[in-house]
């Protein structure tokens, strides 16, 4: 090679390789130290290190935050924080287990369930981890243990807090519930963010404010001594609370609600027009959320999730109804913007066909209401007036401007899981079904019939938009938060989704007809208009749940009573200067006026006077 | 000369990195709280680390020769740029970001040093006369004083060693080495000022670490209780109370020989040692057999550089040396240490390839 200068290769070789041997023989040195060393700290001290390790002093401990409070627009508690014992166990602490749990047996009570999962998260969890055996100790269990706690090395038992929801059944589908934080959960959640926090919301409030309520987790540095009890506090970052919810529910309300609805399965939705503050949110039958605090028994949970009436379904939020005619009132504005509605009268004779001696499509009223313009259709919820409205006006021109009241999509509200419904129109057909639209279809969907669902939210939603002259604000649940820290609330400000759209005289027209429902003689819900001091702007609904054939008379004694139709009333009042606007959906109720009504009008009489209703007598 | 000798596998040197490598895994996946995210990450630099090292043992010794000079020359460039634009992390500036992956150039001096230092050394004939070794101290100076500055001593004193090292398989004489361990042993308390305050306190805490138990003595302590706790065979897989329970910090990277050690007792400890050991002395066969000096030198250095480090981190970790930031090699979680380690045992592969009796 140039630039190098002739080497002796082997005098190279031969200082290398003396060189190497100096080398091996100093990693040889270096590896004996190093294993001196590990014999020394494993063989000759590990009687030493092992107890240090069992007894490490200084350990990290997480500090749970205190969840926030959720209350009622009035300040009840409606999910809160009681202190509750429970008894945990450190496996590695304890030198013989079944003995250990005989004899913890005799002072509290241990089911076959609480052992089971014990045993199961035992197995789940490292040893020196804390295994909690009982929880919800009564103060005589504590009392009883807390005296006998020196016989039990290796079991604690500490003072938690619970959520707990003081209004058990009411209101259950709004507020939620929390429970512990499954395998699933972990997958989603900031493993760091969670550290000992055990529980998380599953659904409702708790679930769509969890960051809002669950605070951030503060750590101890704790000093122990040799049975894991802390001695001393080293440093310390404080958890910070979790943030106080109000919502706008009305506890009060909800309860006079559910009581109306009484042994109907449905839903009511109450909504305050003016900012779109959800009043009531009923979903019945509902369940107790406490017993998913802390787990609920498997048993327990397939009787409520395989029960017929679904109780864990939120009715008002994902329940999918066809609106039937209380859909009259929103056709009658879309008649009114294309210009047909205000001077159209139409003769009812009972049917209606789209070709001379085609298919009828038939009214209610068998010998059909006459004469009938579209005040008196709705009043009298002529069915043929609004299958010749929806045939002229054509499916598309419904699909458009019935979704400016929010049919079709969902109203955005607080809580997950809402269900948009079902606005048909050519193209959703053609997509969804690769069919095409036929002209029938128009008729019926005229009557809220056919492809047409709405959720009770959207309903209660449309109604409380057209109570306020057409402006649609976004209904929520959320009316003020709170931090514990400090003073004052701050408010959750209204959203307001759709601008004036409609015509001031149009608005009118309904809202009059509306009125009359409840006001005239031969208004579909006068009953419920009777006697009240306020007027109230109504509409009464009845969808059917199976397809009645042609001709084929209805006998509503003959059908399974699950078959019977579902009953609907959409409400707002006063009529002049609405303060309340509800819906009402009881599941095989029959007729709107006579069930779903009389429920709207207790719950505005309770929110407009404050008048308790009557308890009704049980007719056995 | 200059022709490649084709290109084989010394089987016994890729047995023992594979075998490192997989241990690496498992305790990986016990010290990082059995995250498999964590673990697929250190699966994919092991695959790469590997594939750098087959890229580098297809270059030949003759061409990392003539490549030598311009390496180290960039090598010094990237370090004086680091100083300027560098990345800031756990307080040093060590990175320069790429955007797409950032780099440590004072890794890739880890190999530029004793390859520059070899090709000094190899000018002259052996055994390294005065000027050369003189030469070659300035070679090693440089870098190592560039890295200082970043701040990051444990790597620049590595640097140095590696260079150290090929100046001493030259044949540098005894007399020299004497007198320079004389001069050492006399600057050491000179040198006690010149460090930082925290390098003095982490000097001091080794030789009393329980009068700082929750501060400067944390880490020693909780390391040599994890290690102690663990006795003959360990207390098992996954159940190392110690690292469980957060009480190792560092855990992953730099003191993961406390998880293992906790975990698979003395037993596990000694296995590990034999692995390493055996890895080593199979590299300084491999610079025995070398063709010729430079490469022998390189390799020489390399397999001595690779022990340096574990006695480094083990002695670290048992609380036998004071704590510098350095790995353990093959087995800690981290990216570029691995690469420019694999790249080395490239270099030794190539070496095994060329080796002396094929010509």
């Amino acid at each position: 090679m140039p630039g190098f200068e002739i080497k002796d290769v082997f005098r190279e070789t031969r200082v290398f390789t003396t060189r190497s041997i100096v080398i091996a023989i100093l990693m040889l040195v270096l590896t004996g130290i190093l294993l001196t060393r590990l014999f020394y700290l494993q063989v000759v001290e590990y009687d030493r290190y092992s107890t240090l390790s069992k007894n490490n002093r200084i350990s990290v401990v997480p500090r749970p935050p205190v969840r926030g409070i959720i209350f009622d627009r009035n300040g009840m508690p409606l999910a809160r924080n009681i202190p509750s014992y429970t008894l945990e166990v450190v496996p590695d602490q304890v030198s013989d287990m079944d003995s250990l749990l005989d004899e913890l047996g005799k002072l509290v009570k241990l089911t076959e369930y609480d052992l089971k999962l014990f045993h199961r998260d035992a197995k789940r969890h490292a040893r020196f981890d804390t295994i909690v055996l009982r929880s919800r100790l009564t103060d005589t269990e504590a009392a009883r243990f807390a005296v006998n706690r020196y016989r039990f090395k290796g079991v604690e038992l500490r003072a938690r807090l619970e959520r707990n929801y003081p209004k058990k059944k009411s209101g259950a589908h709004v507020v939620g519930y929390v429970g512990r934080i499954s395998s699933r959960d972990l997958d989603k959640i900031d493993k760091e963010t969670y550290r000992g926090i055990n529980f998380l919301g599953k659904t409702g409030i708790e679930s769509y404010y969890e960051e809002l309520l669950r605070g951030e987790i503060g750590f101890d540095q704790i000093e122990t001594n040799a049975h894991g009890r802390v001695v001393r506090t080293i440093s310390s970052t404080p958890s910070v609370p979790g943030k106080n919810i109000y919502l706008t529910i009305d506890s009060e309300l909800q309860r006079v609600a559910e009581q109306a609805l009484g042994d109907y399965r449905g839903a009511v939705v109450a909504i305050k027009p003016a900012t779109g503050e959800i009043l009531a949110f009923v979903s019945a039958p509902s369940y107790d959320p406490n017993a998913f605090v802390y787990g609920i028994s498997t048993a327990d949970y397939a009787l409520l999730r395989d029960s017929l009436d679904t109780p864990l379904l939120n009715r008002a939020l994902r329940g999918r109804y066809p609106p039937g005619s209380t859909i009259k009132p929103f056709m009658g504005m879309l008649g009114l913007k294309s210009g047909q509605s205000q001077v159209k009268k139409i003769t009812c004779p009972g049917y209606y066909t789209l070709t001379k001696g085609g298919h009828r499509f038939r009214d209610w009223k068998r010998g059909g209401h006459g004469h009938v313009g579209l005040h008196d259709a709705i009043v009298q919820s002529c069915d043929v007036y609004f299958y010749d409205l929806a045939h002229h006006l054509g499916i598309d021109y419904m699909h458009d401007n019935l979704a400016l009241f929010g049919f079709g999509t969902k109203t955005g509200i607080d809580l997950n899981g809402e269900s948009s419904g079902l606005l048909p129109s050519r193209q959703w057909k053609r997509a969804a079904r690769d069919q095409t639209w036929y002209p029938g279809e128009t008729v019926i969907a005229g009557i809220g019939q056919g492809y047409v669902l709405t959720t009770p939210l959207q309903l209660a939603s449309a109604t409380s938009a057209l109570a306020n002259n057409g402006i649609r604000m976004k209904p929520h649940l959320l009316l003020a938060e709170e931090d514990p820290l400090l003073t004052g609330k701050n408010p959750n400000e209204p959203v307001i989704l759709n601008g004036v759209i409609w015509r001031d005289e149009d608005l009118a027209i309904v809202k009059q007809a509306m009125i009359d429902v409840t006001d005239s003689p031969r208004g579909t819900a006068r009953r419920i208009g009777a006697g009240s001091p306020y007027k109230i702007a109504a509409k009464t609904g009845t969808a059917q749940v199976i397809g009645i054939k042609q001709n084929e008379r209805y006998k509503e004694s003959e059908v399974a009573l699950r078959n019977r139709d579902h009953a609907l009333f959409v409400a707002f009042a006063p009529a002049e200067k609405p303060e309340i606007a509800i819906a009402v959906i009881a599941e095989n109720g029959g007729h709107g006026g006579s069930t779903a009504g009389p429920v709207a009008r207790k719950v505005m009489d309770f929110y407009l006077l404050g008048k308790e209703p009557q308890q009704e007598k049980d007719p056995s | 000369m200059s022709d490649n000798k084709g290109f084989s596998i010394d089987w016994a040197l890729f047995t023992g990195l594979l075998t490192l490598s997989v241990i690496s895994l498992f305790v990986l996946y016990s010290a990082g709280d059995q995250n498999l995210d964590l673990l697929i990450r250190q699966s994919i630099r092991i695959v790469l680390a590997f594939a750098v090292m087959f890229l580098v043992a297809r270059i030949t010794p003759d061409q990392l020769l003539r490549w030598t000079p311009y390496l180290y020359g960039i090598g010094l460039i990237l370090l004086i740029v680091v100083l300027g634009v560098g990345v800031i992390g756990k307080g040093a500036q060590r990175w320069i970001d790429l955007g797409f992956v950032r780099f440590q150039p004072a890794e890739m001096m880890k190999l530029a040093v004793p390859m520059m230092v070899a090709w000094v050394m190899v000018k002259k004939p052996l055994p390294a006369t005065l000027p050369t070794v003189i030469l070659g101290f300035v070679v090693v100076a440089i870098p190592a004083m560039l890295v200082i500055k970043q701040p990051d001593l444990g790597t620049a004193i590595l640097i140095a060693g590696s260079g150290l090292v090929v100046i001493f398989f030259a044949g540098m004489s005894w007399r020299i080495l004497a007198v320079l361990a004389a001069i050492m042993a006399a600057a050491a308390p000179l040198a006690w000022y010149l460090i930082h305050g925290y390098q003095r306190q982490r000097i001091l805490t080794l030789f009393d670490p329980w009068s700082d138990p929750l501060g400067a003595g944390y880490h020693t302590i909780q390391s040599a209780i994890a290690v102690g706790s663990g006795g003959l065979y360990g207390k098992g897989w996954l159940n190392g109370s110690q690292s469980q329970l957060d009480f190792i910090p560092e855990r992953s990277t730099d003191f993961i020989f406390a998880v293992f050690s906790e975990e698979f007792g003395f037993m596990g400890s000694l296995i590990l040692l034999l692995a390493y050991l055996f890895v080593v002395s199979r590299s300084l066969y491999i610079a025995i057999e070398a063709k010729d000096s430079y490469t022998r030198l390189l390799c020489g250095s390399l397999a001595v550089t690779f022990a340096i480090y574990v006695f480094v981190n083990i002695g670290m970790v048992t609380g036998i040396l004071p704590i510098v930031g350095v790995p353990l090699p093959l087995i800690s979680y981290g990216g570029t240490s691995m690469v420019s380690l694999m790249a080395g045992f490239g270099i030794l592969m190539s070496a095994y390839s060329n080796r002396w009796f094929m010509h």
